[in-house]
């Protein structure tokens, strides 16, 4: 990990207040301590052997997360492209990140599950906390916190020469967890179903993912992700390169999801945030300056009564 | 006719029509121009197999299939053939290939996938210096320095792996006082040597190939929780396997066809064996590049015929490695 550089303007050993945009719900000081919110990490034992633990391919699921980021900010080599954002993703519902081009959102969605740090020269600061946990604390792994916090990308990128079967599975393969071939079988029906995408290649399970048109290879990504049982799901503008029906699909993909695990979303579609989210975040980078959350909090209320110019600007379509 | 003219259209037959469209003059001078460069080089390459191809038929026809199955080349008794030729080809090759392989595969992967930018430039630089180095400099680094190194490394070879046939020297491993000169000079040494000069070539073409990895499919990979290795292993590498096989059979073919640097190498020695860490050996370019200075009008033919054999080799393995190269997903962008 690139080393992180201290906020000027928060002193070391002195925590900065979490920042909540004007309009966002601010939580409860207690469920924001680490006290008070339950740890699984330590309590349920990671799905290392699952045939030793019961029938079940994989874990029971885990009680929804809440990921909470603090003070992020980002720079790529000199030039800081996020500015002490903070946002508090909540259990089982969809977060939409919105705003125009270059506004750091999709940086944002990234520093979630650290593939921020793949560029080189990128650098971040502050924290992202997983139910209170940071995800870069430097006791923990990397791969954990991509492993708890799954992503789907702008552009479907199933493995082309796998197989839909060894797409859905590969995830566990990855993160090295055995698992029975019966259980196997099940996983990738229960992916598929969930992925919306079951009907349409359960007979063909065999043939290459790749060759599944785009539509159906984001939602082949989709059920990938979901198969390793993350707590958090970021999806990267999942339909932008997608035609209206494939979208309608993966839309309708994102609500039954939602019950089930906690989704951020960044898009450029204003009609598609109102559509599928509950919380909404409007990042906005103004004159050359970082990207940072102009307004946030519920979709109804960005959408229908914003409190900010800028958010009513925006949301209706008069720039961006 | 008026602008609506569907049911007379219809009742014409349909032909595809033709495409062609008028071409600038510097179109038409350079479209002539790399046509003519395209066909003179399939011309020379078919030239120089023809011209070989005839040489070889005196020399074929005169001693049949025994120039192959001969080991000794003995052109004054009218004795001349292949065999232990053509396996000590194949055997300095296969040593070169089997210790150039894995080195090449870990540095290319190295190169393209842990390295930081900065180290990775230089290494590259390296690499590609590796490659420009002559191979009479390499000839004269494994007779100096690396020639007498290895003699202990095949001396321990044959005392633990002895009784491998490959690893088999004709001497006692175990008397007090060994016999070194037995363990110089061999398909050992020879390929070693070959090796150092495949590795450059071969990690070249596997670095290009892995650097094209798409970023989505890498990203994909690490997303789901994968290390890098396993990432390397679900996506850089199926979607290098092009370049890899690609990159070994371009070694292999300059292993195959390596002359200076195992000349001086190798003591010539036309034995039927396997036993590549024993002194002597021949390979089929060594052979022609020593002979041909002092050889008579028959030899000439004879070495001409050899060549003619090598060029087959090479063109066989060469279109294999490339058939294979086409059907990989990376095979398009890999240059053979």
């Amino acid at each position: 990990m690139t080393t992180t550089p201290t906020e000027e303007s928060y002193p070391y050993g002195q925590e900065p207040p979490p920042q909540y945009a004007p309009g966002w719900a601010k939580p409860e000081p207690d469920t924001l301590t680490q006290d008070t919110v339950p740890q699984y990490h330590g309590l349920i034992p990671a799905p290392r052997h699952p045939g030793h633990e019961g029938p079940r391919a994989t874990p029971p699921a885990l009680p929804l997360a809440t990921l909470d980021a603090r003070a992020i900010s980002a720079w790529f080599g000199a030039r800081k492209v996020l500015d002490r954002v903070s946002l508090t993703m909540q259990p089982g519902r969809v977060t939409a990140l919105i705003g125009p081009s270059g506004c750091g959102k999709s940086t944002f969605l990234r520093i979630l599950n650290r593939m921020h740090e793949l560029v080189p020269s990128a650098q971040l600061a502050g924290e992202v906390l997983l139910d209170g946990v940071d995800i870069y604390d430097t006791g923990r792994r990397l791969t954990d916190a991509r492993r708890q916090i799954g992503m789907v990308f702008q552009k479907p990128n199933p493995f082309p020469t796998m197989s839909i079967y060894d797409n859905v599975v590969a995830g566990l393969k990855l993160t090295g967890v055995k698992v029975r071939r019966s259980d196997k079988d099940d996983l990738v029906e229960e992916c598929l179903i969930k992925g919306g995408l079951w009907r349409e290649v359960k007979d063909r399970l065999r043939s290459p993912g790749g060759a599944l048109s785009g539509g159906q290879q984001q939602r082949l990504c989709i059920a990938r992700s979901l198969a390793i049982r993350p707590r958090v799901l970021l999806m990267d503008e999942p339909c932008s390169a997608l035609d209206p029906t494939s979208t309608r699909v993966i839309e309708e993909t994102i609500a039954e999801l939602a019950a089930e695990v906690t989704i951020v979303i960044v898009t450029h579609n204003m009609q598609q945030a109102h559509r599928v989210s509950q919380q909404c975040a409007f990042f906005l980078a103004e004159h050359g300056t970082p990207g940072a959350i102009v307004e946030s909090g519920e979709t109804e209320q960005m959408f229908g009564a914003p409190v900010d110019q800028r958010t009513s600007d925006y949301v209706n379509g008069r720039f961006g | 006719m008026s602008g609506v003219s569907g049911p007379a259209v219809q009742e014409q037959e349909d032909t595809p029509r033709s495409l062609a469209s008028a071409r600038s003059v510097q179109d038409q001078v350079f479209r002539g121009g790399s046509r003519g460069v395209a066909i003179l080089v399939t011309v020379i390459f078919g030239a120089i197999g023809f011209f070989l191809a005839l040489q070889s038929v005196p020399t074929l026809e005169h001693y049949g299939w025994a120039f192959f199955t001969e080991n000794d080349w003995l052109p004054e008794r009218d004795t001349v053939g292949l065999s232990a030729v053509l396996l000590g080809t194949l055997l300095v090759s296969l040593i070169a290939m089997f210790t150039a392989f894995p080195l090449a595969l870990s540095c290319a992967l190295y190169i393209t996938e842990y390295a930081t930018p900065g180290l990775r430039k230089s290494l590259v630089a390296m690499v590609d210096l590796m490659a420009a180095v002559p191979s009479i400099i390499y000839g004269l680094w494994g007779v100096f320095l690396f020639g007498p190194q290895l003699i202990p490394v095949a001396h321990w070879l044959h005392q633990n792996l002895g009784f491998i046939p490959f690893f088999e020297v004709r001497t006692d491993p175990d008397a007090p006082v060994w016999a070194q000169s037995q363990y110089t000079q061999s398909a050992f040494t020879a390929g070693l040597v070959v090796a150092m000069m495949v590795i450059p070539i071969a990690s070249a073409v596997m670095q290009d190939v892995f650097a094209q990895a798409p970023v989505g499919e890498r990203e994909a990979a690490l997303a789901l929780g994968a290390t890098r290795w396993g990432m390397i292993r679900t996506v850089v590498l199926p979607f290098g396997r092009g370049g890899i096989v690609g990159g070994t059979m371009l070694g292999l073919g300059r292993a195959l066809g390596e002359t200076v640097a195992v000349l001086m190498t190798i003591s010539f020695a036309f034995d039927l064996k396997i036993r590549v860490l024993e002194n002597g050996t021949i390979t089929v370019s060594s052979l022609i590049a020593n002979r041909f200075g002092e050889a008579t009008s028959a030899q000439l033919a004879a070495l001409l015929a050899a060549g003619f054999v090598l060029f087959v080799i090479t063109v066989v393995v060469n279109t294999i490695a490339a058939i294979i190269v086409s059907r990989g997903r990376s095979g398009a962008s890999t240059e053979i």
